[in-house]
């Protein structure tokens, strides 16, 4: 299969019920209220799955060779650390009293 | 003069290891790489703009969004790249009609996708979300508050997802046209895999936009 990779296509409506199906559990996963990192987790999951999909089927990347799907891959895991090392700027207890702090002044002086 | 000759064969024999077919398909997918690092830094900022705002600083995204049309959005989305897998096996099997068939219906639901997010757009403005202010109320009739910067992230990420189809649309129109005059065979196609890559491109990123934007 991965020597003639035109010539035989997957079967695309079937991914294509896939991706219908999992949009479909993602609302149903989204809509009730509960914990935020579990619902962000399972949504995150989710979504790699579709993309996932999309990448290996649609843009036939995995029935190009491995080297490429390396390249592509790349940008994914520097976007996960650049959300990491941008996380502890603005949500460290420290930064987040220098926010609080002076608004209570103001109200002080106000009143 | 022998020397020469022998640099000569050697011209002669050389061939380039990049065909024009997979030139073409490196070079969508090396931009495909550096505009998901586009995407990743605007989808970063967004996570961390929202966390510095905190739980109640932050409005829950269902307050303002409405989900259902969206959802039919991403519907709508996922069809069009089935068309598009579909407009390249056709061609690849020889049938140019109808590669230019699964190409217009691609076309068509781009352009709806577009029409849609004009819509939401509009509404959401009408609403009271703009660049600089939230609305004071939100779908469920409460009264609501929170960072003034939900807007802003809201239409640079979404805005930027659509001039990508936008500009998908218009590379997509080229090709039907380039197909209606007959340039695709079985044998000479890989434009139309790479208009693909970039629509399903586009496919995906609304997969993720989705998901960050409108459900989380």
């Amino acid at each position: 299969m991965a020597d003639t990779p035109h010539k035989e296509h997957p079967k695309y409506i079937n991914i294509f019920y896939w991706l219908a199906a999992l949009t479909i559990i993602e609302i149903l996963v989204a809509m009730p209220e509960y914990s935020i990192i579990i619902k962000g987790l399972l949504l995150i999951g989710l979504a790699c799955a579709k993309a996932v999909l999309v990448a290996n089927y649609f843009m036939h990347l995995k029935f190009e060779r491995r080297t490429l799907a390396l390249i592509v891959l790349t940008p994914f895991i520097i976007c996960v650390f650049l959300v990491l090392m941008l996380m502890p700027d603005l949500t460290l207890k420290t930064r987040h009293d220098a926010l609080v702090a002076p608004k209570a002044e103001v109200i002080n002086t106000s009143r | 003069m022998e020397h020469a000759n022998t640099l000569d064969d050697t011209r002669e024999v050389y061939e380039p290891s990049l065909t024009p077919d997979s030139l073409g398909k490196l070079g969508m997918w090396i931009f495909l790489v550096g505009d998901t690092m586009s995407f990743g830094a605007l989808l970063a900022a967004y996570a961390a703009i929202r966390a510095g705002a905190g739980a109640i600083g932050w409005l829950p995204p269902s307050e303002i969004l409405g989900i259902n049309l969206t959802a039919g959005m991403t519907f709508l989305l996922i069809c069009s790249s089935l068309t598009m897998v579909k407009a390249l096996e056709a061609i690849q099997n020889g049938n140019v009609s109808r590669m230019c068939t699964f190409l217009a219906l691609t076309i068509a639901g781009g352009v709806i996708f577009m029409g849609l997010q004009a819509y939401e757009w509009t509404e959401l403005i009408k609403h009271g979300l703009t660049l600089t202010s939230i609305p004071e109320h939100g779908l469920s009739g409460a009264a609501i508050s929170g960072s003034t910067l939900f807007g802003p992230t809201f239409y640079t990420i979404t805005g930027f997802h659509g001039l990508h189809v936008t500009g998908g649309v218009i590379y997509l129109i080229v090709i039907l046209i380039h197909g209606l005059r007959g340039r695709y065979t079985a044998e000479f196609n890989h434009e139309v895999e790479i208009v693909g890559l970039y629509w399903h491109f586009v496919d995906l990123i609304w997969i993720m936009v989705f998901t960050f934007i409108y459900l989380l």
